[in-house]
């Protein structure tokens, strides 16, 4: 097991590479330059010229892709063309909220959703079964940011029971009520998709479970309803389930860009949404290969999960 | 053997709820098994077989099942009253199950010694240490070499044949009266299929179990049987001793299930089979539901169901042919070449189990 996740974290090395060049290719298709925001309208060919020099701009683009690595691989992700400041600070101080509203989004999620998605498949075909799987697919479809306006104006405009946005109050000293508070709106908007998706598949998994032969052979050993779900049914349900977890673990960094803006939350996503606009290449290249890193992490962290939970798994 | 009635099922019927309509699926059996013995159940996919014995366990689906009509008397309790509760103190522990399929029967992410554990733990109410001293001792009994370390091994380390053990260790865990086997040794290869055969045997001996034993091969009928029941089309259409199945058959399915066993016989160059298919029972036909493919059928069997005719104190038939103003019939060569054993045999008190040894290993 030792060697085999060395042997992905090795392998994982190439596959970063590669995204950042890929990152860097795509950013200087892109039409636009960084300059043409920094320099005003009527600056001459000269001045203009002088910025590109000291952004590094003026450089073919190996070389500048070259420079960005050796630096990045210092640990000096660049500076921001805008504020002249480091990418790394900037880029550290907008995680915390980030895993924040998505970690607490993704764990309320689960909760809710596993004991749904059990719940659904056992009472299959049933009202309640139909009205978990009529919400699902309401859940699964409504946009975010139609969710989010809509959720403002009734909790935060008309009943005034939540922030409009934010993390904390402006002059406020935060604290945990009050993250809560704020947390509450864009929690619900964002775990609407996640509660629907996971319910739908582990709905879809104890069905498909509970269609197997072992568990007829569970019932037919005389055991209670109740020890048939939680030792053979939901353990053998898991695996899949991991799958999707392991696909929903990357969006804590990457998962609430839209959702981020509605809810004016300083985090990753709306980080990535200015950058975008103001073509800070050093901060796009390094959100890129971040996001890179978790997707990477997540999936070795998946294949762990399922060595751990499937015997039949095993990694030499 | 003694002679006590341990289950009796009587006049069973069972249809499904399906998309296309309401499936016959059991249309009024009645069984019995005594202390001790093996009842054979034969018959071909979809002819019930496997139906009703699911339902003496109440294992069939709840939402599409109805169970039209009948008792199923498990010393003198009918099972199908019991609420769940109740039930789940007969399964697994006075009612146990083997099923046809060893590869997806056992759970793949639970330890083979613990699921032969669980039983001991539910209905004997034991220690979990003491429940896995006998699970090692079960372990040994089927025949699975080094216990101790198999114990903690996953099904998919296991073969096919050594996981059906398993099962087996499964269903005896808590000596039940009566072993129902649904097909066991079909998803096995054949010398695999005679050795888990052969620890039944010696098992139903040394716990003098009571064994359903459900089988389309008529090979391992003769091999297990002490009495055989016929099924076709949701119905028994004949039973009797396992000598009488085999070698004094009234009912013409029976010879045609008997005249397509491949025999030993040299010079037999094409095996014989029963011509159509069974009937569909969205719509089970008026009359004897084997009529259509029945060569011998009268014109009264597409008209009247026939009724269970006596052929002696154990043997019972369903066909017309057996009534008294019926035409004499010629039975098929196989058949008649049966008979002529049967009269030989029950004339001279001669061994009986000849015939049954031929056909071991064949598959219908």
């Amino acid at each position: 097991m030792k060697k085999y996740i060395i042997k992905r974290l090795l392998t994982a090395i190439p596959v970063l590479l590669m995204i950042s060049v890929g990152a860097f290719i795509m950013m200087n298709l892109a039409p636009g330059s960084p300059t043409d925001l920094y320099v005003s309208p009527d600056a001459t060919p000269v001045q203009i010229e002088a910025t590109r020099r000291a952004l590094g701009l003026d450089q073919p683009y190996h070389i500048q892709y070259f420079r960005w690595l050796g630096r990045a691989l210092q640990g000096d992700l660049g500076i921001n063309y805008s504020t002249r400041y480091p990418v790394l600070p900037i880029l550290i101080s907008r995680i915390g909220p980030t895993i924040t509203l998505m970690g607490t989004t993704l764990v309320f999620s689960y909760l809710i959703a596993i004991p749904l998605g059990i719940i659904s498949a056992r009472k299959n075909g049933t009202w309640v079964d139909n009205l978990l799987t009529g919400g699902s697919f309401v859940g699964v479809s409504i946009p975010n940011f139609f969710l989010g306006l809509g959720l403002i104006y009734i909790f935060s405009v008309q009943l005034r029971w939540f922030p409009t946005g934010g993390m904390s109050e402006l002059g406020g000293s935060g604290g945990f009520l009050s993250a809560i508070h704020h947390l509450v709106l864009p929690v619900i908007v964002l775990s609407a998709f996640y509660i629907a998706n996971m319910t739908r598949y582990m709905r879809a998994t104890m069905i498909q479970v509970y269609g197997e032969n072992y568990i007829r052979t569970a019932t037919a050993k005389g055991l209670a309803s109740e020890v048939i779900l939680t030792r053979h049914g939901i353990r053998n349900a898991l695996i899949p389930v991991i799958t999707i977890i392991g696909t929903d673990l990357p969006r804590l960094v990457g998962g609430a860009i839209v959702t981020e803006q509605i809810f004016q939350w300083p985090g990753l996503g709306r980080l990535t949404i200015m950058a975008i606009q103001q073509r800070e290449y050093p901060m796009l290249m390094a959100i890129t290969v971040l996001s890179a890193v978790v997707v990477l992490f997540a999936n070795l962290l998946v294949d762990i999960m399922y060595a751990v939970v499937d015997p039949r798994i095993k990694y030499n | 053997m003694e002679d006590r009635t341990i289950l009796e099922v009587k006049d069973l019927a069972i249809s499904f709820q399906t998309f296309e309509g309401v499936v016959k699926a059991v249309r009024g059996v009645d069984f019995t098994l005594k202390k001790g013995e093996t009842l054979a159940i034969v018959g071909e996919s979809g002819s019930g077989k496997s139906v009703s014995t699911k339902a003496i366990n109440r294992l069939l689906p709840k939402k599409n099942t109805m169970i039209e009509s009948g008792e199923i008397l498990f010393e003198g309790t009918d099972l199908l009253k019991l609420s769940e509760k109740e039930m789940q103190k007969v399964r697994g522990n006075d009612i146990a199950m083997i099923f046809q399929d060893p590869m997806t029967s056992l759970n793949p992410t639970m330890q083979v010694g613990k699921q032969i554990a669980e039983p001991i733990v539910k209905h004997k109410g034991v220690s979990k240490e003491e429940a896995k001293k006998q699970a090692l001792d079960l372990m040994d009994l089927v025949g699975i070499k080094n216990p101790t370390e198999n114990y903690k091994s996953y099904p998919h380390q296991f073969s096919g044949g050594m996981r059906q053990r398993v099962m087996i260790a499964i269903a005896l865990a808590c000596e039940p009266k009566i072993l129902i086997a649904d097909e066991p040794t079909t998803a096995l290869d054949v010398t695999i299929q005679a050795q888990i055969l052969g620890l039944m045997n010696k098992l139903k001996k040394e716990l003098d179990t009571s064994i359903i034993f459900i089988t389309h091969d008529l090979g391992v009928v003769a091999q297990m049987a002490d009495r055989v029941a016929v099924m076709y089309a949701g119905q028994i259409v004949e039973h009797g001793t396992a000598d009488e199945i085999f070698y004094n058959p009234m009912h013409p399915y029976t010879w045609g299930l008997l005249a397509s066993m491949p025999t030993l016989d040299v010079g037999q160059t094409e095996l014989y089979t029963i011509p159509g298919s069974p009937p569909n029972l969205l719509h089970p036909p008026v009359g004897d539901a084997f009529a259509p493919r029945n060569e011998f059928a009268l014109e009264i069997d597409f008209h009247e169901e026939p009724d269970m005719f006596k052929v002696s104190d154990t043997h019972y038939a369903k066909t017309w042919l057996l009534h008294p103003s019926a035409p004499a019939v010629e039975p098929p060569e196989e058949v008649r070449r049966r008979k002529a054993k049967f009269e030989s045999l029950y004339l001279g008190k001669g061994e009986i189990n000849e015939m049954g040894g031929e056909a071991l290993g064949s598959r219908s």
